[in-house]
């Protein structure tokens, strides 16, 4: 009796209907998938993607414009999809699948190769390939495809479910803006108008972008005149210039839940399973070395790789081997040193960790220099170095990892523990910005939501019920911690610098000068 | 004088425990029947609704008791010998101490119904009253109908509860309007008018005459007292306020009224015995406070301040500004200083409330002094530090009306009111 738990597939006929719908258009896909040839394949993919579109628009619609606006989480955990049940499993599995196929096989998604023309599943996408870009499709046509859907369909979804919430709503239309912008038609266009230019979703920087300074890349961009240089150069400025200012004055945010299209499907398909993260210390710990291991490998490879066409002799390009490095360790050690100098008082743990990986790169930047170990990075060369980043973290972290595994680990789980991106931006965050999530005085009531509903993993509820700030380098913003705390305790801030990690002992409402004479030592 | 033995884990034994455990290196342990671990009992609506699963409702993981040397006792505590410091638990061992604080919370009322006992009758205060209703209210099938007695902030939290699973509630109240012992009216009936448009059966100036039981001794029905009508359903949730969960301290020396009777000090009268949360009675209220406070807050602040008195920094018990805050469906409420339902004499409110009928706000102030009491706020959060600085200040109504958008506390982008209520506030003014 007790194990009966309310019915989950508690939905309306309308619901079913809808449901029916996008199931039929993704039974288009598995079928071109294994190999039907569809006779007319503009109206099947046409019908395939608006069928699930369409059921995902009427699913939502039914399921929250129905209720009075408010939070709407009942069942989340009974439900076998949302809460690791057999479905969650099932849904996971699949698209790890895919993720593997996607990356290792594509010829099983009907890749021709070696000119051979495309069949299943990516040539039922050829006709949208050729209406954007006048080229067939490949299997990263198929899958950026699909992923803005995924963005577009749930994101409308997400919108409706916080019809009360503007940031919510403004957030969600900035990541469907973005991904259909500029990941998805821009980089089309932008091959129209010169096809030799590498792809370039502008709005991916280095090391997330961890491409953009391979040297077939680079040398794309140079090789296309003014253009190429002019983007190239946007990319090291949106690194360098634009990012930090922007960190700065908002936090990560508008990175990671404003812009960012591994944060924009995470937010959108992957608000069901935001609730899985572990809350832990010890997934903390976890992350906290996982995440910097990973930004220094970024660091390392890119910096082996660039090395490795770089020449010695300035006469033929000023940036030399030797400029390079210098300038990469120039910068390093002035991040290193000014952190040690103006925020060490302010190091916690997690900063130490960071900050001795930076450390870490220094020494054996300068040892691959002096050693000569020009295109060895430990006897490993770069190439092999930028490859096995390529594979390990670029495909089966980022995606196979990162997305398959949402039902699992959640849906951040790779911006979390592996995002190279989010881990400088988050340094930065945790040190120098205006961001934080303010909490309101004495109100907490320790409930959780704000816990549960962190996709990053934070344990929101540890600070808001001791009364002070979140201020973590993994908070990404998504506000949903303060939408749906009970008694209005967080709100997201850009405010002074001053007093934001505020740790308190007794809470305002209390004895003032019990207040003041704990709080105070 | 070493050896501390709190009785409960609730939010003011566990606040104690920990606050202790900073200022000494004293052995402490805390004992509970309910649960093995502190979890917040605030949230047991959400394990019901499916937001979160009972784990998360605690809010330090189990590792925590152990590295903070706190030892967690799984008993029930029958009978406190005070001369021998001395408790004898239910499984027939005793347990000394130096010094007891007893912190054992509240129960559900109940007013001698006919029937109050019966299967499927059911308060929502404790872990197990949830494990109840899941019992007997798992789906819509099994709780055809549910009826609530009792209509304060956990009756509307059931209501919330079932109506999240489908299950049809009769919602009775005994006031003419949701709340209106604490709430003013304006802000009283916007609620009644929400709870209704969650398709909850509200009836208000209702009382239960009785509570019918099958041949299996369940609940079958319940029959209104004025009205004499019967209402079939298989569940009744009595949530007509909470008292004291003191009667195991009845046998002892320590003196009780309704509570266990404590002074600032939050001593009893037998030294080295202490009482704080919801289960104390001040002798005498302190400043416009009930002299019983079964709030989340209070119970939190007596724990900070006994720790300081147990750790030999004797400290009176002066809460600050009053606040509290609460959530009823879909709209927020929180309250700073003083609003009462009817404004005292000298006393006046200012209302203001949104057309969408799911926003509304309440100033009290002083009508002689213009001097600024307290607010009442529906579906806008606001900053609890501005209201305390403001109140701590002596502000006048003025100030407070023409800077209310400094301690407006909803997320980024939300629309503002502040204009539109000092508008109407203004307006107010000149018709007055």
């Amino acid at each position: 009796m007790s194990l009966a738990k309310p019915d989950a597939i508690n939905i309306t006929t309308k619901q079913k209907v809808a449901l029916a719908t996008g199931i039929v258009g993704l039974l288009i896909l598995a079928l071109a998938l294994f190999n039907t040839n569809f006779p007319n394949q503009g109206v099947f993919l046409t019908l395939a993607l608006g069928m699930v579109s369409i059921g995902t628009i009427i699913y939502s619609r039914e399921a929250y414009l129905t209720k009075l606006e408010g939070i709407k989480n009942d069942g989340v955990w009974f439900k076998s999809i949302s809460s690791r049940g057999v479905w969650g499993w099932l849904v996971g599995v699949i698209l790890t699948s895919f993720y593997i196929v996607l990356y290792f096989y594509p010829q099983y998604l009907g890749l021709g190769v070696d000119g051979a023309a495309n069949t299943g599943l990516i040539s039922l996408f050829d006709p949208l390939s050729q209406l954007l870009s006048g080229r067939n499709a490949s299997q990263w046509f198929v899958y950026g495809t699909l992923y803005t859907i995924a963005i577009l369909a749930f994101g409308y979804k997400f919108i409706l479910k916080y019809r009360h919430n503007r940031y919510q709503q403004i957030r969600t239309i900035s990541v469907m803006f973005f991904q259909l912008g500029f990941a998805f038609l821009i980089p089309e266009f932008m091959y129209v108008m010169n096809n030799d230019l590498p792809y370039y979703d502008l709005k991916s920087m280095w090391p997330l972008n961890y491409y953009i300074f391979d040297e077939w890349s680079v040398s794309g961009f140079l090789s296309n005149g003014n253009i190429g240089l002019a983007l190239i150069l946007f990319g090291i400025i949106t690194i360098f210039v634009i990012s930090p200012i922007l960190t700065y004055k908002f936090g990560k945010r508008w990175y990671c839940s404003w812009v960012c299209g591994c944060g924009g499907l995470a937010e959108t398909a992957g608000d069901s399973f935001r609730q899985l993260s572990s809350k832990k210390m010890s997934a903390w710990k976890i992350e906290r070395w996982l995440i910097h291991l990973v930004l220094v490998f970024s660091v390392v490879m890119t910096t082996a790789m660039v090395y490795t066409y770089l020449g010695y002799d300035s006469n033929d390009f000023w940036l030399t081997k030797g400029v390079f490095i210098s300038l990469v360790i120039g910068f390093l050690t002035i991040v290193f040193a000014g952190i040690m100098i103006f925020k060490r008082h302010e190091l916690g743990k997690d900063v130490k960790y960071g900050a001795i990986g930076l450390f870490a790169v220094i020494i054996l930047l300068v040892t691959m220099h002096f050693t000569g170990t020009t295109e060895h990075v430990f006897y490993v060369k770069a190439g092999a170095l930028r490859s096995a980043y390529g594979i390990y973290i670029g495909s089966i972290f980022s995606g196979v990892i990162g997305t398959g595994f949402y039902p699992i680990l959640g849906s951040r789980s790779w911006c979390r523990f592996g995002c190279p991106m989010a881990a400088i931006l988050g340094f930065q965050q945790r040190l120098f910005s205006k961001f934080r999530i303010t909490t309101n005085g004495g109100q907490c009531i320790s409930c959780g939501n704000c816990s549960n509903s962190c996709e990053m993993g934070i344990d929101v509820r540890h600070y808001a019920q001791k009364g002070e700030n979140i201020v973590r380098s993994s908070c990404v913003g998504c506000g949903i911690c303060s939408a749906v705390c009970p008694r209005g305790v967080l709100k997201l801030e850009n405010d002074s610098m001053n007093g934001r990690i505020n740790p308190t002992e007794i809470l305002l409402g209390n004895d003032v000068d019990l207040m003041e004479l704990v709080n105070e030592k | 004088m070493n050896n501390i033995v709190i009785i409960g884990n609730g939010i003011s034994g566990v606040t104690l425990a920990r606050h202790i455990r900073k200022l000494s290196d004293k052995k402490i342990t805390i004992i509970s029947a309910e649960t093995d671990y502190f979890f917040s009992r605030t949230a047991l609506m959400y394990i019901y609704m499916g937001h979160m699963k009972f784990e998360h409702t605690q809010p330090y993981e189990n590792w925590f008791w152990e590295k903070n040397r706190i030892e967690l006792l799984n008993a029930y505590v029958e009978a406190i010998d005070t001369d021998n410091k001395s408790l004898r638990l239910a499984n027939g061992s005793h347990l000394n101490y130096d010094k007891l604080i007893i912190a054992t919370g509240s129960k559900p009322n109940k007013f001698g119904w006919p029937g109050q006992d019966l299967k499927g009758v059911m308060g929502m205060y404790h872990k197990q009253d949830l494990d109840n209703l899941e019992v007997h209210a798992p789906n819509k099938e099994v709780c055809k109908r549910a009826v609530i007695v009792g209509g304060g902030l956990i009756g509307i939290e059931l209501a919330e509860m079932l109506n999240s699973r489908s299950i049809p509630v009769t919602f009775l109240v005994r006031e003419s309007s949701f709340w209106n012992g604490v709430l003013p009216e304006g802000e009283s009936q916007m609620i009644n008018r929400h709870i209704k448009n969650h398709h909850i059966d509200l009836r208000l100036s209702t009382n239960l005459k009785e509570i019918k039981s099958d041949e299996n001794g369940k609940v079958k029905s319940v029959v209104i007292e004025e009205t004499g009508e019967e209402i079939p359903c298989n569940v009744v949730g009595l949530t007509a306020g909470v008292s004291p969960n003191i009667d195991f301290v009845k046998s002892s020396k320590i003196e009780t009224g309704r509570g266990i009777k404590v002074n600032r000090f939050l001593e009893t009268n037998i030294p080295d015995v202490y009482a704080i949360g919801d289960c104390a009675e001040q002798h005498e209220a302190i400043g416009n406070r009930r002299p019983i406070e079964a709030v989340w807050y209070t119970g939190r602040m007596m724990g900070e301040t006994l720790a300081q008195t147990i750790c030999d920094k004797r400290r009176e018990y002066k809460p600050g500004h009053w606040f509290n805050s609460a959530k009823f469906l879909d709209i927020e409420y929180q309250t700073y200083g003083w609003v009462w339902a009817k404004p005292k004499e000298n006393e006046t409110h200012f209302h203001w409330k949104h057309e969408d009928d799911t926003k509304c706000l309440t100033v009290g102030y002083n009508k002689d002094t213009n001097e600024f009491i307290g607010i009442n706020t529906f579906g806008i959060r606001m900053r609890h530090e501005t209201f305390d600085t403001w109140l701590t200040e002596k502000r006048d109504v003025d100030y407070v009306m023409n800077h209310l958008s400094e301690a407006n506390f909803d997320p980024e982008f939300y629309k503002h009111y502040e204009a539109e209520i000092l508008s109407a506030y203004n307006k107010q003014l000149q018709t007055a």
